[in-house]
């Protein structure tokens, strides 16, 4: 590189321009990382769905109950592996905004059934001993600051209403970056036990896991056959499926966030391959000296090409780096709206190489220019 | 002396291209800026739409939504004979006991499964709810399985019609047709215009049929909405039930509980549109500065032949900022205008409170615009102001000359 000098002092010659054009940069990645995180959390699990899980609801609605003697009829049909059954408690602990979903869990099946959520043997043993024990994903006992062997009240008008003490014997973490570490479990026997006779031994819904992901389609269609006709008819769906159609609902509210996306994107970036273009526009007579004193065309083009690409790998990096930054504090200030924002490093990578491709853009117009031009008509426009 | 303006509109012109990037990036911004605000003054409005000053929405003690709530029958009772409710001619309280249920309806749009409010109302609903007009069609029948289905949910759903051999067909829910949904047949009976509020996204049915559907027990109620005589009943009507030992419930005003049902999704929306804007600001004022700063430099010799001339420093400033503000204002009108369109556009999402589908519109208001105008020239001073003081701040003798 031994152009590297005259690169450098190229890009210091104002640096006031440098500054905001490279300022502008930041900003142009920094809502591109955080438009995608946003994007991430309203598509929540339907990317993280595993392949061999189903889920079996109500078919009358969504907030119907089904029987727990569902359970051995599901479990005996031929490539399911294990049936596990959550119910949606619903309650509120301290305030409204305080929200996080808490989860009647069967702690027989559950770890078969979610590998991926992870708690150490000792306190799933704690768990078991304790009749209200609870286990919190990390994110949701960090946001209320919980330690193992706290006692929890959580408020509920169903279920007989009243409120309810757990005892925190357990914290479990996700394996992967973006699963879910904001649920609340607790024991089926312990609910079982307080809510009233009338929606006893009634869950929610049903999660399987299967032993193939191509058996899925055959598992679905013979459990809701076998209990077709019955007073409580079930839907059986992929997860993926599941979570899809759960994400549909937010319909284009995500249609929204990639729109405003590529106006943002768009609207910086004609800002910024502006100021290139200008900066070079005014350097049109040094350059046409360095053509004069032996430079080939293609060096030119190099120079004007390497001074953008200086600077959008510089100003992107920094906007990314804003964006891993701000996440953690941004995903604590929306906690209890947006629970799931997380920066992936795919969406790091992407950004970075879109800056790129912008920079050689911006540069590229008025570098062809630059190299088209004719020394002498150069000169003489001073 | 001023610099007469005419001379910044012909310098702005002499610069387009770097003009009309600046101009774009702040109506971008202002455009984002307006769009996200609207939407969430259109979800909110729709929410508090819902409610009528003097109704009075009786839930169970401590439950944040109806879909919570339970009402006894006797509750019911005591609440129709509590004082502040208005009666009607015949001298029968203005009262509707409520089942709330949620059922799938797929999504005329992609198909995909809507949660959707299915609402069991008394006869009388449109006494209690003056708001809502029947503009196709009748009420539902009290014992028959007949829906009146909200002008929204009539083209936002379908209807799904099961064949004998279990197929499945998609209809439109219009009047006459037959949908299967609940393991019941039910025909639609009416369309319902709720006036652009929350309930233009519900279908409405019998509450005893609907409580029979859910299999929940027939003397229990979600909700109780009962219309006052006046709005300052609430008070009365509020304290006589909440001191009554026999029930445990809350009393809140109908609209109240509506704009407390929007919360949570307008403070995301506002919030997450309030930080992309106040981002992308900043990058557009980076933009203007830089417009405005190439403008200055590009421009020394004609400040200095002013200065020259005899025009002060402050009026140099004055012009440049002037300048600015010029681009920022055609920025932000355009902005404006480019959303303009949005106005009215009905989009629907889930609403976190009640896990169903609401329908909303965009709703642009002139004081959105003005706020969107003045967010621009906020930006233009911001992105002008250092520029102009630069200008003013040569050395008129090096100005001149420097080539």
């Amino acid at each position: 590189m031994k152009y590297a000098r005259l690169i450098f002092a190229n890009l210091f010659r104002k640096k006031v321009r440098l500054i905001l054009t490279i300022g502008s940069f930041a900003v142009a990645l920094f809502l591109f990382a955080f438009l995608s995180i946003v994007r991430g959390a309203f598509l929540g699990n339907a990317e993280l769905a595993s392949a061999n899980r189903l889920v079996t609801i109500n078919r009358t609605s969504i907030i119907n109950l089904i029987p727990l003697s569902y359970k051995d009829k599901i479990q005996r049909i031929p490539g399911v592996s294990y049936v596990t059954h959550n119910n949606w408690f619903g309650g509120i602990y301290q305030n409204e905004n305080n929200f996080f979903p808490q989860f009647v869990i069967d702690p027989e099946s559950q770890r078969q059934v979610f590998p991926e959520l992870v708690v150490s043997d000792d306190q799933w043993a704690n768990f078991l001993k304790d009749r209200q024990g609870a286990i919190a994903g990390a994110k949701t006992a960090k946001r209320f600051g919980w330690k193992i062997g706290d006692r929890i009240p959580i408020k509920t008008t169903l279920y007989g209403g009243g409120a309810w003490d757990f005892n925190l014997v357990g914290i479990y973490h996700g394996t992967r970056p973006q699963d879910d570490e904001t649920q609340f479990w607790f024991q089926w026997d312990y609910f079982e036990e307080k809510i009233p006779d009338r929606v006893k031994g009634q869950i929610g819904w049903y999660v399987i896991r299967i032993d193939k992901p191509e058996d899925a389609p055959r598992i679905a269609k013979a459990i809701d056959t076998q209990f077709e006709n019955s007073p409580n008819e079930t839907k059986t769906e992929a997860e993926s499926a599941f979570a899809a159609n759960w994400v549909k609902q937010f319909g284009n509210i995500q249609f929204l966030i990639v729109t405003i996306g590529v106006v943002v994107f768009f609207t910086l970036l004609l800002v910024t391959g502006n100021t290139m273009a200008i900066s070079v526009r005014e350097r049109t007579s040094e350059l046409a000296v360095l053509k004069a004193i032996g430079y080939s065309d293609r060096a030119v083009l190099f120079f004007v090409l390497a001074e953008s690409l200086a600077i959008a790998l510089f100003g992107g990096l920094l906007g990314l780096l804003l964006a891993v930054v701000a996440t953690p504090v941004l995903a604590t200030a929306l906690a209890s709206m947006l629970p799931n924002l997380v920066l992936p490093g795919s969406i790091l990578a992407v950004g970075l190489v879109v800056a790129l491709v912008v920079g050689v853009a911006a540069g590229l117009l008025p570098g062809i220019g630059a190299m088209r031009m004719r020394v002498v008509n150069a000169l003489r426009r001073v | 002396m001023a610099i007469p303006v005419i001379y910044n509109v012909r310098s702005v012109k002499a610069r387009w291209t770097s003009t009309i990037v600046a101009v774009l990036g702040i109506a971008g911004t202002v455009g984002v800026f307006v769009a996200m605000l609207s939407l969430a003054r259109g979800f909110r409005a729709t929410l508090v739409s819902s409610g009528s000053a003097d109704n009075a929405l009786v839930l169970r003690a401590g439950s944040p939504s109806e879909m919570m709530g339970a009402v006894t029958l006797d509750s019911v009772k005591i609440i129709k004979d509590a004082p502040g409710v208005a009666r009607d001619a015949h001298g029968a309280p203005l009262v509707t006991q409520e089942v709330v249920g949620v059922m799938p309806f797929p999504l005329t749009s992609n198909g995909a499964d809507a949660n959707t409010q299915v609402r069991g109302v008394s006869p009388n609903v449109l006494e209690v709810r003056r708001t809502v007009k029947i503009i196709q069609g009748r009420m539902p029948q009290p014992g028959l399985a007949e829906l009146a289905v909200g002008k929204n949910a009539a083209h936002t759903y379908n209807g799904i019609v099961v064949g004998a051999n279990g197929s499945k067909k998609l209809v439109a829910l219009a009047v006459g047709n037959t949908v299967d949904f609940g393991g019941g047949h039910w025909t639609i009976s009416g369309i319902f215009d709720a006036g652009g509020s929350a309930f233009d996204s519900e279908v409405w049915c019998d509450a005893p049929v609907l409580n029979e559907v859910l299999k929940r027990p027939d003397n229990l109620f979600q909700s109780v909405t009962a219309r006052l005589t006046s709005a300052d009943a609430f008070d009365t009507f509020k304290d006589a039930l909440t001191t009554d030992p026999r029930m445990n419930v809350d009393v809140s005003r109908e609209i109240d509980y509506y704009s407390k049902q929007s919360r949570v999704m307008t403070t995301l929306i506002t919030v997450l549109g309030g930080f992309v804007a106040a981002i992308m600001a900043i990058g557009a004022v980076f933009g203007a500065l830089n417009t405005m700063y190439s403008a200055v430099s590009e421009r020394g010799r004609e400040i200095a032949t002013m200065r020259a001339v005899g025009f002060s420093g402050s009026s140099v400033v004055f012009s440049f900022l002037l300048e600015a503000l010029l681009i920022a204002c055609v920025g932000g009108l355009l902005g404006c205008v480019a959303v303009l369109p949005l106005n009215g556009l009905t989009t629907s999402t889930m609403n976190f409170q009640t896990f169903s589908n609401l329908a909303f519109a965009f709703k642009i208001t002139p004081e959105l615009l003005v706020k969107g105008v003045l967010f621009a020239l906020v930006m233009g001073v911001v992105g002008g102001l250092l520029p102009a003081v630069r200008a003013a701040a040569m050395p008129v003798a090096t100005a001149l000359r420097s080539l």
